[in-house]
């Protein structure tokens, strides 16, 4: 029997081929935002566990998450929760099937980055002015 | 999307199998409905949870127990660590089976998968209610 052979089909072009869009920044930022909060949740899960281990636990928690490091990353990680979050309201109004025209894409894609960006500004100043 | 098929009466599906509705996978759109449910109840959940942090900032250990403790806080975080436990478990395991392809890494991933989850989740359903069962606010 003859060898079979593979035919030299095309293959699907990888995401380098592409021009980068609004749309398919903010989808693959939906992902790594995803990843981040995935991995950033065990901090609050530290932080709880300290917190119930007793007074000397939390203190040197508590110590980290005050100092600079601390600080730059619980507003990194508020920034990727309000982007994630956003992201995922726009998911879910493509979900009920609104939202799918070119101009609404890119403009939902673009509210994204900028009501996330505004949204954790807002948290930190109110956070420093309320507590 | 069109059905292409000449003759819709014909089809390999056995009738149970159309009653199930269960696809191919066997779980129907369970995983993708759960993932759903639970990104709706994170919003609520979430704002709630960023508040509650922002007050915990710079209180002391005390404070922290006090505002922990409380039956409202304690009963949000709560539902949060088990809403965002079950959906980071769903999300991963989507980005885990589009781009992890070896089978015997795949699995390992999946499994990891789980168990972290799990992890986070009694990690902090354990601290939740060993700070806040049996405190009352005096």
């Amino acid at each position: 029997m003859a060898e079979a052979k593979v035919a030299p089909r095309p293959l699907s072009p990888h995401l380098q081929i592409y021009r980068w869009s609004w749309t398919m920044a903010m989808s693959v930022a939906h992902r790594i935002t995803g990843t981040a909060l995935y991995g950033g949740i065990a901090l609050f899960a530290i932080w709880l566990v300290a917190l119930a281990s007793g007074p000397n636990a939390f203190e040197t928690v508590h110590w980290f998450f005050g100092s600079p490091l601390g600080l730059l990353i619980l507003f990194v990680y508020t920034w990727i929760l309000m982007h994630h979050m956003l992201g995922g309201v726009r998911h879910l109004v493509w979900d009920f099937g609104y939202g799918m025209e070119a101009v609404q894409r890119i403009n939902m894609a673009r509210f994204t980055l900028i009501g996330s960006v505004a949204l954790t500004l807002a948290i930190w100043v109110v956070a420093f002015i309320a507590f | 999307m069109a059905d292409n098929r000449a003759d819709t009466r014909v089809s390999m599906r056995t009738p149970l199998a159309r009653v199930k509705g269960l696809g191919a996978s066997g779980h129907g759109v369970e995983h993708w409905w759960i993932h759903r449910m639970t990104a709706v109840s994170n919003i609520p959940l979430i704002i709630a949870f960023v508040i509650i942090v922002a007050a915990l900032a710079g209180s002391s250990y005390g404070e922290a127990i006090a505002i922990i403790s409380h039956p409202l806080v304690a009963i949000i975080l709560l539902l949060a660590v088990l809403s965002v436990a079950n959906h980071m478990r769903l999300g991963m395991q989507i980005i885990i089976e589009d781009y992890v392809h070896d089978k015997g890494l795949k699995i390992a991933a999946l499994i990891a998968n789980n168990f972290y989850a799990v992890i986070i989740g009694v990690a902090c359903l354990y601290a939740i209610l060993k700070v806040s069962l049996g405190r009352i606010l005096l």
